[in-house]
């Protein structure tokens, strides 16, 4: 709403240095959502015509440049198993983590600002160092490690896979899910906890039956967030799982697989005619940004109709 | 000490509450653990203890008696219990087999001064050597044929020069549209720019990696006309779009947050919205304006798909945007896959990392300061 209407009325545009920076801002905005609509009409043009159910439902042959043949599958398969697994990992952790900070913490001890701290930390770590991290210590250290205890002649963990790909995007994005989590604890009036502690419930108790079942759509857009930034990425599964190329699609946690985003990034980079391969390249970018930006778009509805609620209930 | 609260914990949720704290702790224990198996990797690098000259000198066996203990221990590459445990007719023959190595080496490879070179050695990675076959001293990062060179400095360059090329698209873009949404433009418009702009965060690296590569170096090369079609400002524009989001996110949070109260009463005085955007509320949500270019420096600089994809990846030194570059992070995802685990290689790209995380540390760390006395100041102000 419009409070002040009537002094926008009298000065409107705030003289020649008023419209300058009108049009300057104004013409900022314009341009990110012209990259953006460039991009998506670029994506949508060219990849449309090779998308189709074959596209995403078929396993392609060893030669994936084959335009007539190309598919999908086992990217699809592999990006889901591993942001799947990725969620099984993060979400307790992050959660609990979120729950230590809100409920029990003092926000003051310096144990607690270490805590924040080191959050903001992982947040800032470049993606392709998770990488390295996965590789150094899941890989070679923990793999090789059990390898070493089970006796196994033949490298079953101390490998790159699944599991171990899964895992590193599991550290990677952990601020996401804590940060999420904490913004809607925080959310939740202070009453609601009085009076259940009032009515003699424990700490736990309240915690586990008033607190948690409240937050649990703040929850909810932390882990679509954090799977929406984990479908994408590349750099942290490099060394740690992802596969050129497998003849079969993952059956194991100790399994390579093939992903979408690395997917991209071959046929982009490795493909022997580019122009001809640019159709599969596009349909598969598709299939991709279909799958990051619908958990987006959900992350973005769920938390504004939260923050709605919310102010109504203030 | 206040009133104590709600019934007291049982047995049983006593321990469940000491494991919610220590989750809660490990958060600490795993960022140390990110640095320690990333830096354990590059330690034997940062302690000196890489040595990979392919012709190491030669001291001559019959010498044995004159030599100190130490030095001769260490010649041979021998740990200390080892070297206790062995007589010196054993030492005379590990000697003795050096010489013949030595001899076997081809008499033209020997006379390379290259072959003698520690390339992992401090000074080769930060300082310029004039390599056999160039005509001046020169940084050069070349892991590739008999000698592997690692100076460091074309890639620090690099990730400096695509960084910056990104945050100067990024930041003027991502702040003029976070003030427009937040303060000029009209209700109706801003309630769908936003969740727009925002949804560029959804778009992959790897996606704008591609759309950089096979759409904007066309674009771009065909309006400047420069030699290379992939380049540094190719790759800065596509790391300033992954920065976008990030820095009008937090600009456009900052903004709105704040108090309506103080550009009501600027307007109430005769002030025009732009004014009062530009000189109340740009002012007072300075916190949280540098806290976003910070965090959007961070990103730039470790972002990974978008340059390995569109920044033409060659390694030489220059500060030309039109140059072809390569960052650190580029050359981590696009050199392990050739590394042998273990070797010189693939802990100099471990070192790489290490630095990115450090500088990453560091950020993050100047970042907070910089925004908690800004944050003091204006409170002081108010």
């Amino acid at each position: 709403m419009m409070p002040f209407g009537a002094s926008r009325r009298l000065g409107r545009w705030g003289g020649p240095t008023g419209i300058v920076g009108l049009t300057l801002t104004g013409l900022a905005t314009l341009v990110l959502l012209a990259f953006l609509v460039a991009l998506l009409t670029t994506v949508l043009s060219k990849g449309m015509p090779a998308f189709s159910w074959r596209f995403v439902s078929t396993i392609p042959r060893k030669d994936f440049f084959d335009v007539d043949s190309a598919a999908i599958l086992p990217m699809v398969v592999g990006t889901s198993l591993r942001v799947l697994i990725m969620t099984v990992f993060v979400m307790p952790f992050g959660v609990v983590t979120a729950v230590y900070l809100t409920e029990y913490a003092d926000p003051a001890s310096p144990v607690t600002r270490g805590i924040r701290a080191a959050i903001g930390n992982i947040a800032g770590v470049p993606s392709i160092v998770f990488g390295l991290f996965g590789l150094g210590f899941f890989v070679n250290f923990l793999g090789r490690g059990l390898d070493g205890l089970t006796g196994s002649g033949v490298p079953v963990f101390g490998r790159p896979s699944l599991l171990w790909a899964s895992l590193t995007l599991a550290v990677m994005t952990l601020p996401v899910v804590i940060v999420a989590t904490e913004e809607s604890l925080r959310s939740i009036p202070s009453g609601l906890r009085e009076a259940s502690l009032a009515l003699g419930a424990t700490k736990l108790e309240t915690v586990w039956r008033i607190v948690l079942p409240q937050a649990l759509p703040g929850i909810l857009t932390g882990g679509i967030l954090a799977v929406g930034r984990a479908a994408g990425e590349v750099a942290p599964i490099l060394f740690t799982g992802a596969a050129y190329y497998t003849a079969e699609l993952p059956g194991r946690l100790t399994d390579q697989f093939m992903d979408l985003g690395y997917h991209v990034y071959v046929l982009a980079t490795q493909s022997p005619n580019v122009d001809q391969t640019a159709p599969i390249l596009y349909a598969t970018i598709l299939a991709l940004l279909a799958l990051t930006l619908t958990l987006n778009v959900g992350a973005i509805l769920l938390r504004s109709r939260m923050r709605r609620n919310l102010r109504e209930a203030a | 000490m206040g009133l104590r609260r709600g019934h007291r914990a049982r047995p049983g949720e006593w321990i469940i509450e000491k494991l919610i704290q220590a989750v809660g702790l490990s958060t600490i224990g795993l960022m140390v653990l990110i640095l320690v198996f990333v830096g354990r990797e590059a330690l034997p690098v940062l302690m000196g203890r890489i040595n990979t000259a392919l012709v190491q000198p030669i001291l001559p066996s019959k010498e044995i008696d004159s030599i100190p203990r130490d030095a001769l221990r260490s010649y041979l590459e021998l740990s200390r219990s080892q070297f206790e445990g062995m007589d010196r007719e054993t030492l005379m023959a590990m000697m003795e087999a050096r010489e013949e190595g030595f001899r076997d080496i081809p008499e033209s490879f020997r006379a390379d001064p290259d072959a003698t070179v520690n390339t992992a050695d401090w000074r080769r990675l930060l300082l310029p050597r004039q390599w056999t076959g160039y005509s001046r001293p020169e940084f050069v990062w070349q892991p590739v044929g008999t000698i592997h060179k690692y100076n460091l400095v074309p890639l620090l360059v690099g990730s400096l020069k695509v960084t910056l090329m990104g945050l100067l698209f990024a930041v003027p873009l991502s702040l003029g549209a976070a003030l427009y949404v937040s303060q000029l433009a009209p209700v109706r418009f801003r309630e769908w720019i936003k969740p727009m702009i925002e949804l560029l965060a959804g778009i992959p690296s790897v996606v704008l990696g591609v759309f950089c590569l096979l759409v904007l170096s066309g674009v771009l090369q065909s309006f400047f006309g420069y030699q290379f079609r992939l380049n540094a400002l190719v790759a800065g524009i596509g790391l300033g779009l992954t920065a976008v989001p990030l820095i009008f996110t937090i600009a456009e949070d900052s903004f709105t947050s704040v108090p309506r109260g103080y550009v009501q009463a600027s307007l109430s005085l005769g002030a025009s919205p732009w004014q009062a955007a530009w000189q109340i509320v740009l002012p007072s949500a300075m916190p949280g304006v540098v806290a976003a270019m910070i965090l959007g420096f961070g990103r730039c600089l470790g972002e990974t798909m978008v340059v390995l994809m569109a920044s033409g990846n060659a390694s030489m030194l220059s500060w030309s945007l039109f140059d072809s570059t390569r960052s650190m992070t580029a050359t981590i995802a696009a050199e392990m896959a050739e590394a042998v685990s273990g070797g010189g290689h693939y802990r100099m790209l471990f070192l790489l990392g290490t630095l990115l995380f450090a500088i990453s540390f560091v950020t993050h760390l100047i970042g907070d300061q910089i925004v908690r006395r800004l944050r003091r100041r204006l409170g002081g102000m108010a």
